[in-house]
């Protein structure tokens, strides 16, 4: 095991070569308001980080990451284009597996620039490669545009696409609304009865509690429309079905998707982006022939990622998590800019777990 | 020196786990005053009494400063995380029954299963501006139990007591909370929803696998477990 001032030492050369890149160093404080990380994140987040509080400033969380940080700081008046990098602790409870560390260094690197979307996410791929070079490490990629374009192409109802669109992270739920929203799953008898029944619905149950008799009568009228639609067709359910499965090098991966693209034509443009980031990638030198691409990559861990998504992982430590992990993630800039956004791409090095690795391969 | 039994310091928990010993040929009592927390065993050698509250006892347990408890399921789940590890479950004690449950006005006849209250997180948190409220005091159950079902948008509010009645006083808009009869859910107009059930939890004796037993120790928690098993 690394002792905390190699990993110290290790952690300040890593960010010595991003501030070469062109990175602004940047120290965001240890602890950031719970709200913004709960609105975010949700519940979940509760389980993940530390939670504390004063009476002035209420609750406070020891940062789980320093992407929130980066991104507020940015929104509230960084130059642009603007490169960032960090490197320090950041703090996770951990209530399952006694042997993950609860607080570990990260070394990241943040790039906010509107000119050219692909070339910054070779950009950051090609630098954590470098940064990583030497290790024996799998490689993995997606793309989250992708997903979130195909179920904006779906042939259904807007609700329906919401709904979607909300759980794209939460791969169970998903796969359970589509089965619904295709006809699969047969409807409850609940459900039946429920929008059988015509007159007044609350029956004889007093009204309480802050959700209003409107609201019920709004959602059982989105429930009379929702059965009256059409099912989301076989026929798009094999395509983005095939989609979900797409597992293969770059170049394979972008002609299975070219062919599903034929019946689900709303992923062009986001296989187009797919495109010019594997050109813009090749140009910096990355051996695309050998890249993996999984169209389900990213989908359960990296809720802000809304776009390209890579991690670096130790195969044969499996016990180890992801070495390095990063991502395209516009839409957080635009959900903490209040109507400003600017397109964003970054990811983070675990100094740590570098030392460790490099250790094993000596002994 | 003897091995020690935690045991609920009153209440109805209390007078089950002294008949449900009795049936076995142990007499668990209360000594000193009524107010003291002091008891004695009778019926088998090398045994103390310790009356803790229910709520403390898995923690006890864990931490190895007794060796034999009886709490509920719902207790030893959320308090200890990977509880498997840290103390044995030994005997379920058929008294205590009680459900860990989602509960929701009967009023919202537009839900019934947890898709319908994720659909509805989603629609309240729109229209009011905050994420639906849940009120309970198992946070850890309720967390895992709703992430694993994927509802998104709610928020867990502390209360460790009344619970049926935040939804009325407007501090929560449903409850997960354990129940044996559904009485009070009913009476506070709250229904379960179909599958909402966390935990069936019921009182259970433990062992800590974390205290250590010297030899005399161990013979006397096995003449325990011989008069038990019986």
């Amino acid at each position: 095991m690394p002792n905390r001032s190699q990993i110290e030492a290790r952690a300040a050369l890593l960010r010595q070569r991003f501030e070469v890149a062109g990175g602004v160093v940047v120290d965001p404080p240890l602890l950031q308001p719970a709200d913004i990380l709960l609105d975010l994140y949700g519940e979940d987040i509760r389980a993940r980080a530390y939670v504390t509080s004063d009476a002035l400033r209420g609750e406070q969380m020891l940062r789980p990451d320093f992407t929130l940080p980066m991104v507020q700081m940015h929104m509230k008046g960084g130059a642009e284009p603007a490169r960032y990098t960090y490197a320090g602790q950041v703090f996770r409870r951990q209530e399952h597996d006694p042997d993950r560390a609860n607080e570990f260094v990260q070394v990241g690197y943040e790039v906010f620039d509107r000119t050219d979307p692909a070339d910054a996410d070779a950009e950051v791929f090609a630098l954590f490669q470098l940064q990583l070079r030497g290790l024996e490490l799998r490689v993995a990629t997606g793309d989250i545009g992708i997903l979130l374009a195909a179920v904006e192409g779906l042939n259904t109802t807007e609700v329906r696409k919401a709904a979607l669109r909300r759980h794209i992270w939460r791969p169970r739920r998903f796969r359970a609304l589509l089965d619904r929203f295709a006809g699969r799953t047969p409807m409850s008898e609940s459900r039946k009865k429920l929008l059988s029944t015509t007159g007044p619905l609350t029956g004889t149950a007093p009204e309480i509690g802050k959700r209003r008799a409107a609201e019920i009568d709004a959602r059982v009228d989105t429930l009379r429309a929702d059965a009256a639609a059409p099912p989301i067709s076989e026929h798009e359910m094999e395509a983005l079905e095939a989609l979900l499965a797409v597992r293969e090098t770059v170049p394979y991966a972008l002609e299975q998707m070219r062919d599903i693209a034929v019946d689900l034509p709303a992923i062009l443009p986001a296989l187009d982006r797919l495109e010019a980031r594997t050109s813009a990638m090749k140009a910096r030198g990355i051996a695309i022939d050998q890249l993996d691409f999984e169209a389900s990559y990213g989908r359960t861990s990296m809720e802000y990622y809304d776009g390209f998504v890579f991690g670096f992982y130790a195969e044969r430590r499996p016990d180890l998590p992801p070495i390095a992990t990063g991502g395209r993630y516009d839409a957080l800039t635009r959900y903490l800019g209040q109507g400003d956004e600017i397109p964003a791409v970054g990811g983070v090095i675990r100094p740590d777990l570098i030392l460790t690795l490099e250790g094993e391969a000596q002994s | 020196m003897s091995i020690k039994l935690g045991v609920p310091s009153k209440g109805r928990l209390m007078e089950k786990t002294f008949d449900w010993f009795a049936k076995r040929g142990i007499t668990l009592s209360r000594t000193g005053s009524d107010r003291e927390y002091a008891g004695a065993v009778e019926g088998v050698e090398g045994v103390d009494l310790v009356l803790l509250s229910a709520g403390e006892i898995p923690r006890e347990l864990a931490a190895g400063r007794i060796h034999l408890g009886v709490t509920g399921t719902d207790l030893v789940h959320e308090k200890l995380p990977r509880w498997e590890q840290q103390v044995e479950e030994l005997e379920p004690m058929g008294f205590g029954e009680a459900d860990l449950i989602l509960a929701v006005p009967q009023f919202w006849i537009d839900v019934d299963t947890l898709e319908d209250l994720d659909a509805v997180a989603a629609a309240f948190r729109r229209t009011h501006g905050h994420r639906l409220r849940i009120a309970t005091k198992y946070h850890r159950l309720i967390r895992e139990f709703l992430a694993d079902a994927g509802v998104a948008d709610y928020q867990l509010i502390d209360s460790q007591g009344a619970t049926e009645g935040t939804v009325k006083n407007e501090t929560a808009e449903m409850v997960a909370d354990i129940t044996s009869t559904g009485e009070t859910l009913r009476a506070n107009h709250l229904k379960i929803l179909s599958d909402g059930l966390v935990l069936r939890s019921q009182a259970t004796l433990w062992r800590s696998r974390m205290a250590k037993c010297t030899s005399e120790e161990k013979s006397a928690l096995k003449t325990l477990m011989v008069k038990i098993d019986n």
